[in-house]
């Protein structure tokens, strides 16, 4: 149950831009959740909501946003069906993932005065 | 203020932020990478499922190198400092991290240990992480490589249902191989077959810490990884 400690870090942020903004309400927070991020996105929306509690996020909704992983050839940008060898034939070469490992805070929306 | 009708609600304004949210722990990894590099120490992750021989591996090792090399190692348990003991037993300078109900190691952890344990002449410092195919796989600690131990009673699918863990490996040891003469239905091949759905650059080392074989290459392994680290020079 990572998600719990992934949520702190996720509070400390964004108290932290809220402060560097002026200090006003968080209203919503954005966050985008690779699927090869190793974060489980049901457990992480609870942990959220178990934690922003008496926190800077108390009446702040969370959205998260998942991102499939998607596997390509770095030479030929040919895209990788899921569960295929990650390795192209055509080139020679290993797979690179583009994106689907990302566990970033996006945006928050916020009250400025 | 609402400049629109003059209700006197405050504007809501999104801020983009685009900021990695364990960054702060990437940050104090990076910390921990600095001091590893300083001393020219290769630092290893060792990750896998509770009883995937992660000790047993690391007891093996240090009998297989002898005084060649000096070894130390940090041991993640849920409850008890049993492996960090066996380690010490083993010849191995070691040092438990019991994390209560914490499924994983992070990087301050890792640097608030590093504060209570001389790590002066070593040449190789082995993190045994917490046993877990999940959550371990989410933290940087400042390691050099991640080593997934995988043994071959897990099944041959376990690559494929543990993704995470098992791309971000460096290099995958198959344990508890003089067991396969007792178990004709596991076929090795459908376990490197799983790892090249995941792993980009497969790389595999079969092992047993049981009649020691294997650990020729294991140990070839390390010197390898070891001679590529990039200690800054000392001006």
């Amino acid at each position: 149950m990572h998600e719990y400690s992934i949520v702190q870090a996720l509070i400390d942020q964004v108290e932290a831009v809220a402060a560097s903004n002026g200090g006003g309400a968080v209203h919503h927070i954005y966050v985008k959740l690779g699927d090869l991020a190793g974060v489980d996105s049901d457990l992480l929306q609870t942990a959220y909501e178990t934690f922003r509690a008496g926190t800077g996020c108390d009446g702040a909704s969370l959205t998260i946003e998942r991102v499939p992983a998607q596997w390509t050839c770095p030479r030929c940008f040919v895209p990788f069906q899921r569960g295929a060898v990650l390795h192209c034939s055509n080139c020679d070469e290993p797979a690179r993932l583009a994106v689907g490992d990302e566990i970033l805070l996006q945006r928050i929306e916020m009250e400025v005065p | 203020m609402c400049q629109d009708c003059g209700c006197g609600d405050p504007d809501v304004v999104p801020i983009d932020v685009q900021h990695r949210i364990l960054a702060k722990n990437d940050a104090t990894a990076e910390h921990n990478r600095e001091h590893f590099l300083d001393d020219g120490i290769l630092c290893v992750n060792l990750m896998g499922s509770p009883g995937a021989g992660k000790t047993a591996v690391l007891e093996a090792t240090a009998r297989a190198c002898g005084d060649a090399r000096r070894f130390a190692a940090l041991a993640g348990d849920l409850a008890t400092d049993h492996d960090a003991e066996r380690l010490r037993v083993a010849g191995i300078r070691s040092r438990a991290i019991t994390t209560g109900q914490a499924c994983h190691l992070d990087a301050a952890l890792v640097h608030r240990s590093l504060h209570h344990f001389d790590l002066a002449g070593v040449d190789y410092l082995f993190i045994e992480n917490v046993g877990n195919l999940v959550c371990p796989a989410v933290y940087d600690l400042g390691q050099a490589v991640n080593v997934v131990a995988l043994s071959v009673t897990e099944g041959e699918d376990k690559p494929l249902k543990y993704p995470t863990m098992f791309r971000k490996a460096d290099l995958v040891l198959l344990t508890k191989t003089d067991l396969l003469r007792h178990l004709p239905h596991v076929r090795v091949e459908k376990i490197h077959d799983a790892l090249a759905r995941v792993m980009p650059v497969p790389s595999v080392i079969a092992l047993s810490a049981l009649d020691d074989s294997g650990f020729g290459e294991w140990l070839a392994w390390l010197e390898t990884k070891r001679a590529e680290l990039e200690v800054p020079e000392i001006a």
